[in-house]
């Protein structure tokens, strides 16, 4: 399915990150966003209420943002591609409802701008410190889809891919941004509407009465039932089997749960996306993500200037974390060193694979400004000694 | 449904095409006052002769939160407290739908507060059934937002302290355009209020004063169920259109019933094509239409 021409900008536009990520999400097809008002994220929200009412959208300013992942849910169980956008405390309210977003199996898009916390933290200023709450922020078992774009270019690309995943995956998904890229102004080429490709909604094709909202599927991504067109179906949070019905024991909660988990895990080929650089015959490789991935370059350019081998990784997808190509990596280099503006987040799975195979490094720091490219210099320096 | 098949399910249970009967027996104790409400939706539903396809529940936790695991609808069970944002969601998603949520008071006047006043403040059309039985149930007994000053529970047990809301007067200065209270005995006029608050434009609440067998009634030593249920009936006063700032209830007292408002007021969904053709004029196609009626 190709994009709506209605809701494209098919042009070369000079954009913040939060506005290129709602022209993304309405070029995706978003026709709903709930919201309330957070630093540094807002303009998604801005931008989507200015936009909608032309081209048939609805935007909400929720109470909370409780209700906002909560009416999001509401909105695409109605057959509506929904999103909110937040930031650190919003996102931590989120975190509930985004479970019920995993649990029903619910396709929407939740965006982080990311600053520093904890708690109110720099509302100003970047961070990528909720890296962790991403991955595990809501309770129970299970896996999630982030992205993290670098550039206002790839928030637009992205947000689209973020409506994709969420379809084709059939649950929510995450572009987990910061300060830095949503308020860094750039050039943004949007493509024509022809050259954006949808996912579309799998919804099943048996009749009410024979189909169920979790039937097992080769894939393990069951396909949806629409609302309003006879089904009569029940979802809910509670553990349940196929039928959607609460079975609440030890062997419901197994099949339930590892599927859950299951649907990402087989499909992790196709959802991870990493750009490597330089990596063949690297001594080094330097791992990042959003902001920090173009941050590093300068140090990467000196330490080339000075024969180092460097290779570079940047993770498009953050989670699931690309656990195979760092183990493969971790046998063929002498270090591995992960960017990130916290005090070691992902780092800790980039460790983990790692599995004393190779040396690794953190270059983190609390967030409120990116990094200072001589620091990442100066460890690449100190892992090739 | 033709009256064959109506007089067939008839035979079997009066209600039974609208219950999940896979899912029978139900997990409510006997002598709840679910049985009775459930019953009066489902009866309500049938007497407005809707297209059963387009009518969602919506539930949170709690005992009532289980409700929409039984009615033969779309049907939705969520979080805490999270109703009603998400049948906002699915409202406009699907403004075709009528959209019930029926939830207990722990979750919509504790947990869920907020979202009851800024969606009755925002007057979106939807059906709120709120099944008030004084107590948080599910987890055991405790105190909650509407328990009596006095009544023990498992969290109170000397005795409650805090003041309760007053529940449709909250409702009401929120912005609803119905309100009524009901008691789970109040069969028919319940099932009236069901059937005029499903078809009322505008976001319309239900309370129903409802018994817990087995640990309002218990902790506080009122007998059974049953005795507790025959009380709040006899016990209520229907008072059309009262003063809402004197509907609230006390321990044991008499409990004010009746329809208390009902008033026109543009919805969400009018007060927002309002403002965007105002501003765009014919360049705005109207969202949504009307309020599942047609």
């Amino acid at each position: 399915m190709k994009a709506d021409s209605g809701n494209v900008l098919t042009g070369s536009h000079y954009l913040d990150g939060n506005y290129a990520t709602a022209e993304g999400a309405i070029a995706a097809g978003c026709k709903f966003f709930a919201g309330y008002p957070i630093t540094p994220s807002t303009e998604i929200a801005e931008r989507v209420s200015r936009r909608f009412p032309l081209i048939g959208g609805i935007f909400v300013q929720m109470e909370d943002e409780l209700a906002s992942m909560a009416a999001v849910l509401g909105a695409s169980w109605g057959g509506t591609k929904s999103m909110t956008c937040t930031s650190g405390p919003g996102f931590s309210l989120m975190m509930e409802n985004f479970g019920l977003g995993i649990m029903l199996e619910t396709p929407c898009v939740l965006v982080n701008v990311q600053r520093g916390g904890p708690s109110t933290g720099l509302p100003t200023l970047p961070g990528q410190a909720d890296m962790m709450q991403a991955r595990w922020g809501s309770h129970g078992d299970y896996e999630v889809i982030a992205l993290a774009p670098d550039s206002p270019q790839e928030s637009f690309e992205l947000a689209i891919h973020a409506f994709n995943l969420s379809e084709k995956y059939r649950m929510p998904v995450l572009i987990m941004t910061d300060e830095c890229v949503g308020h860094m102004t750039e050039r943004v080429v949007i493509p024509s509407a022809e050259e954006i490709d949808l996912a579309e909604r799998r919804y099943t094709d048996k009749k009410p009465g024979e189909a169920w909202p979790f039937e097992e599927t080769d894939d393990l991504i069951p396909p949806m039932l629409p609302v309003g067109e006879g089904h009569k179906f029940h979802v809910t949070g509670l553990t349940h089997d196929y039928r959607g019905y609460p079975i609440i024991n030890a062997e419901a909660q197994e099949e339930n749960v590892r599927r859950l988990v299951e649907k990402v895990r087989v499909h992790v080929d196709e959802i991870i996306w990493l750009e490597e650089e330089g990596v063949e015959g690297a001594e080094v490789v330097v791992i990042a993500y959003g902001i920090t991935s173009r941050v590093v370059q300068p140090a990467i350019t000196n330490a080339r200037a000075e024969g180092i081998k460097v290779g570079q990784i940047k993770m498009v997808t953050v989670w699931p974390f690309p656990e195979k190509r760092i183990r493969e990596l971790a046998r063929q280099v002498k270090a591995l060193v992960m960017v990130e503006m916290n005090y070691g987040q992902v780092y800790l799975e980039m460790n983990r694979c790692a599995a004393g195979q190779c040396e690794t490094y953190l270059v983190g720091h609390a967030g409120g400004t990116v990094h200072n490219p001589d620091n990442i210099y100066n460890t690449i320096k100190e892992a090739v000694k | 449904m033709s009256v064959e098949t109506k007089n067939q399910a008839r035979d079997e249970h009066p209600i039974e095409h609208l219950l999940r009967m896979d899912r029978i027996p139900h997990i409510w104790c006997s002598t709840c006052g679910l049985g009775t409400t459930v019953r009066a939706l489902a009866e309500a539903l049938e007497q407005l002769e809707i297209d059963l396809n387009k009518v969602a529940l919506v539930s949170g936790i709690g005992c009532t939160g289980r409700v929409a695991g039984y009615l033969k609808l779309d049907s939705f069970h969520t979080t805490h407290g999270r109703p009603i944002p998400f049948a906002l969601g699915l409202h406009i998603a699907r403004p075709d739908m009528k959209v019930i949520v029926f939830s207990g008071d722990g979750d919509l006047i504790s947990i869920g507060g907020n979202h009851l006043i800024h969606t009755a403040r925002r007057n979106v059309d939807i059906t709120v059934i709120c099944v008030n039985n004084f107590i948080y149930a599910m987890t055991g007994g405790q105190v909650g937002p509407t328990t009596p000053i006095t009544a023990k529970s498992k969290t109170t047990p000397y005795g409650n302290y805090e003041p309760p809301f007053n529940v449709p007067w909250l409702a009401a200065s929120s912005g609803a355009t119905y309100v009524a209270r009901w008691t789970a005995l109040h069969v028919r006029r319940m099932t009236t209020a069901f059937k005029e608050a499903i078809t009322k434009k505008g976001f319309s609440f239900v309370e129903v004063i409802s018994p817990c067998s087995t640990l309002y009634a218990r902790l506080n030593k009122l007998g059974t169920g049953l005795n507790l249920m025959k009380f709040y009936h006899d016990n209520s006063e229907i008072r059309h259109g009262a003063d809402l700032g004197a509907v609230s209830i006390d321990y044991q007292s008499k409990i004010t019933v009746g329809k208390f408002v009902d008033i026109e007021r543009p919805t969400y969904l009018d007060n927002l094509n309002e403002c965007h053709k105002k501003m765009f004029g014919d360049k705005y196609k109207p969202y949504g239409g009307g309020n599942g009626n047609d």
